[in-house]
């Protein structure tokens, strides 16, 4: 790391305290009050909340009756990532946003907590609820080893596929292993549900790029389909003067290390400013601030009415002593070698909401001093691999699929997650993954397929 | 103030709060604190030649996050000998003269053994006598408690004995495992006694572990059937005590499930005139009273009842045969969209459950909470039934409400309805075997 002024290192034990669950798993005690706590409802609409569509009344009343087994087996079968959705969805505005509890004014039930302390059960004790299905001689690849390649792969295995998975980093999981605050879920969380995939009979190919250690042409002349779930790419570039400055870094090249090294091998500034204003920006500033850094600002050209994080997050950062500067636009980053500050200019906004205009203030450029810059915004897309397969549709940098099969315009190819959506939650992924199995086997399984006739 | 004073067959308590024969009351030191606490009396945890309990006694039944909804014991009488409860007794009144002590008294089924241990209990200076005729487990078993109130003839009889040479009210304790109690009741009536109490516990197998497979709670393996009591029981004492305190003129002493300054206003609206309570106190402490008496006070007040007996019996000229029921009478359920948080629990139960007359529309725009994606039930009035299923499920208070139609009919029961037939039909009007009975 090319830092030149770090934050004094933390003692392991208070790494350990910063990063600790910020949500802590129930008790045995506290999970069965919260679970008597729920009504039961039917036709409820947590359930409608849920991308997947957990049948949460449904496992929350097996919780009531100790049938821990049974309760993960709803989740899990709904939801393979069950156990990190239970961790990282925003569920204030998923199924506890939806809880009926709200309507009257009480505290909704701890969905989220109680979906995690279910399938931490049967993760625990090793209890296998799934098997892989009879063969049936089909061959799916799926490119990709994140949520929405987890979700197509284990859904495909347990209907007899035989699935095997490409991914060019060393470890599966994708932005589940290298890419969620720390403090939410670790590697080791990730790989656990990584295994539940595994252990249906999937193949991991980890370390292997598709494209440059293995051509598409080559899988599709072993695969009957192709599933792409390479998620986005590198986080998108600030394009500021300076920005190749030492000490720059981008979102996601920040968060790996606090996912895949022992925290205090990481290097932070004393002073970092983070450029952005969305879940990943609040995930860096938090991270900089448990890792150490003294004073951690966050920079955005709109006001927090406008920031795309969510309540929960921004909260969370505030909690964490973070400054904001809002109506703050960055147009160079300051230094000599080493980053030493962003240059800003003050902004406002001319019209109403998201599509508001930002017209920078003359006269107010200012220097935050900086020893480590981050930029949040967004990540860029990762469709140099397939965008020149015949058919392919790619609109606003998004691969173009069918909304119920999740097939691309090439009949051999499927997609999910952030290629496709943009950039949403974990559970979206492991939604999309789901559709994309259940458009695969549609069509393997049609008559056309059935008599060797593959198309496209 | 309201005034709760009791005077129950001669026997006066500040207030008609008395802990029931149990494990509260075994000793002096218990009772003592439990007049400190407020309790009006208690009956003394039943005397009789001292007795062996077995290790692991109680059994209990949770309903959600609710401990205890159900409760039951094989415990037995007192296992301590009977001239240190006597002692007791004499040294509680001594201290607590205004708070009533009841004896509760239990021996084998000999004239002469009654005898002695009532001479015995008076003279300790007790103010009443109970007679447990009641107990369900191990002593019925030697012929004694519920082996003797499960025979009117026995009961009449044992209570005369006692009679014979009590000086102080002499209090029946009767035991709800029997077809029908009233006729227990009317055995110790006829046997001279001052009062009735009821309900003892009632038969019950708590339950199994489904690890061991053996039954609760359990004794080296084994278990035995015990008492049942708690709130749950509540509903069941009520109809024992309105039956019983229709058919006997001495007062009744109500017994099964209280726990709050309702459940003892009710008892006392379906012709209690004292309240014993077991099983809240052995939950929470003999500090319950304080809020059981205070409620009471309140509530007695607040409905212009200047004592509570002018409360007693209130209810029970209400309760009556469903033949006696109008069937004119209609209440449809009312639905208050504003209120509904969307659970559909209704709509469940009453398609489900019930008669298929809810259905279930978009939330009008505007109304709490509605941007017409959450949907709402409502119900079909001229399907519905009127039977409360829906308010019942219903999680938000006063969601579900049922209200009054006109029928235009004049009211007409069952047994008007068969007199009318057979007027018409020219027969003479023939009682049925229960109207008889």
């Amino acid at each position: 790391m090319a830092l030149i002024n770090i934050a004094p290192k933390l003692t392991p034990e208070q790494y350990e305290h910063n990063f600790r669950d910020i949500s802590p798993p129930l008790t045995p005690q506290q999970a069965r009050i919260e679970s008597a706590r729920c009504l039961f409802c039917f036709d409820a609409p947590c359930i409608k909340a849920c991308p997947t569509r957990i049948d949460v009344p449904s496992f929350i009343k097996k919780i009531t009756t100790g049938n821990l087994k049974g309760s993960a087996r709803v989740i899990l079968s709904a939801n393979i990532l069950g156990e990190s959705c239970g961790r990282v969805c925003p569920t204030e505005v998923l199924c506890e946003g939806a809880c009926v509890m709200n309507e009257q004014g009480e505290r909704p039930i701890e969905i989220g907590r109680l979906q995690r302390y279910a399938v931490d059960y049967v993760l625990d004790n090793n209890i296998r609820l799934f098997a892989a299905g009879a063969a049936n001689g089909r061959r799916v690849a799926c490119i990709g080893s994140g949520p929405a390649s987890l979700a197509c792969a284990g859904e495909l295995a347990k209907w007899g596929y035989e699935v095997e998975v490409y991914d060019r980093n060393e470890q599966p999981g994708g932005l589940n292993t290298y890419g969620i605050a720390a403090y939410k879920t670790r590697a080791a969380d990730s790989l656990r549900e990584v295994k539940l995939v595994a252990d249906l009979g999937v193949k991991f190919h980890q370390g292997v790029e598709v494209g440059n250690d293995i051509s598409l042409v080559a899988l599709e002349s072993k695969f009957d389909a192709i599933f792409i779930g390479v998620g986005l790419g590198d986080t998108s570039a600030l394009k500021l003067p300076g920005e190749d400055l030492e000490g720059v870094y981008g979102a996601l090249e920040f968060i790996e290390p606090t996912k895949v090294r022992p925290f205090e091998g990481i290097d932070v500034g004393r002073r970092v400013v983070v450029i952005g204003a969305g879940n990943t920006a609040v995930d860096v500033v938090t991270a900089a601030r448990r890792l150490g850094a003294e004073q951690v600002s966050l920079v955005y050209r709109r006001g927090a009415r406008e920031m795309s994080a969510f309540k929960y997050e921004y909260e969370l950062a505030q909690k964490d002593g973070v400054m904001f500067h809002w109506h703050t636009q960055p147009i160079g980053i300051v230094g000599n070698g080493h980053v030493e500050g962003v240059r800003c200019v003050r902004t406002r906004l001319v019209g109403e909401g998201r599509k508001a205009k930002v017209e920078p203030l003359p006269e107010t450029a200012f220097v935050i001093p900086a020893d480590m810059v981050v930029g949040a915004l967004g990540q860029q897309p990762l469709l140099s691999l397939v965008q020149m397969l015949p058919g392919i549709i790619i609109e606003n940098e998004h691969l173009v699929v069918d909304r119920e099969t999740g097939q691309t315009g090439n009949p051999r190819y499927f997609a999910g997650g952030d290629c496709v959506n943009g950039g949403r939650e974990v559970v979206d992924a492991v939604a999309e993954g789901m559709r994309a199995a259940r458009g695969i086997d549609a069509m393997l399984s049609s008559s056309a397929a059935l008599q060797g006739g593959m198309p496209g | 103030m309201a005034d709760l004073s009791t005077n129950f067959a001669g026997i006066k308590s500040p207030n008609p709060f008395w802990l029931a024969s149990g494990p509260p009351t075994n000793t002096a030191g218990q009772v003592m604190r439990a007049f400190d606490a407020g309790w009006g009396g208690a009956v003394w945890k039943t005397i009789g030649e001292p007795i062996i309990n077995t290790v692991s006694r109680y059994g209990g039944i949770d309903l959600g996050s609710q401990k205890l909804m159900g409760f039951n014991n094989i415990e037995l009488i007192s296992d301590r000998p009977i001239e240190d409860n006597l002692r007791e007794i004499a040294e509680v009144k001594r201290r607590y003269p205004r708070n009533a002590v009841i004896a509760s008294l239990m021996v084998e089924s000999r004239r002469q053994s009654w005898h002695e241990m009532v001479a015995r209990a008076e003279d300790a200076g007790c103010d009443g006598l109970e007679l447990n005729f009641g107990c369900p487990h191990g002593m019925s078993e030697r012929g004694m408690g519920a082996a003797v109130g499960q025979v009117p003839e026995y009961t009449t009889m044992i209570t005369e004995w006692v009679k014979e040479v009590a000086r102080t009210p002499v209090i029946v304790k009767l035991t709800p495992n029997v077809t029908d109690v009233t006729r227990m009741a009317i055995a110790a009536e006829q046997g001279g006694a001052d009062g009735i109490s009821l309900i003892n516990t009632i038969n019950s197998l708590m339950s199994v572990n489904l690890d061991t497979l053996a039954p609760t709670p359990t004794v080296r393996g084994k278990s035995s059937h015990g008492g049942y009591c708690g709130p749950a029981v509540k509903p069941i004492a009520l109809h024992m005590v309105a039956s019983c305190a229709k058919r006997v003129k001495i007062p009744v002493s109500g017994i099964g499930g209280i726990a709050t300054w309702q459940d003892a206003a009710e008892f006392v609206t379906l012709g209690a005139r004292s309240l014993q309570v077991c099983t809240a106190a052995m939950h929470y402490g003999f500090r319950i009273v304080e809020d059981m008496i205070d409620g009471l006070e309140q509530y007695l007040e607040a409905k212009g009842f200047a004592s509570l007996k002018e409360l007693e019996g209130r209810a029970i000229e209400s309760v009556t045969d469903w033949g006696n029921l109008d069937l004119n009478y209609k209440i449809i359920a009312e639905i208050d969209a504003e209120k509904c948080i969307g659970c559909h629990l209704c709509y469940v139960a009453c398609e489900d459950g019930a008669h298929q007359c809810i259905e279930e529309y978009p939330k009008p725009q505007g109304a709490n909470g509605g941007n017409g994606a959450m949907r709402v039930p409502r119900v079909i009035e001229e399907d519905c039934v009127g039977c409360n299923l829906c308010a019942l499920v219903c999680p938000v208070a006063g969601c579900i409400t049922m209200k009054e139609i006109s029928t235009g009919l004049p009211a007409m029961s069952w047994n008007d309805r068969v007199r009318r037939q057979q007027r018409e039909a020219g027969i003479a009007y023939t009682p049925s075997l229960w109207e008889n009975a």
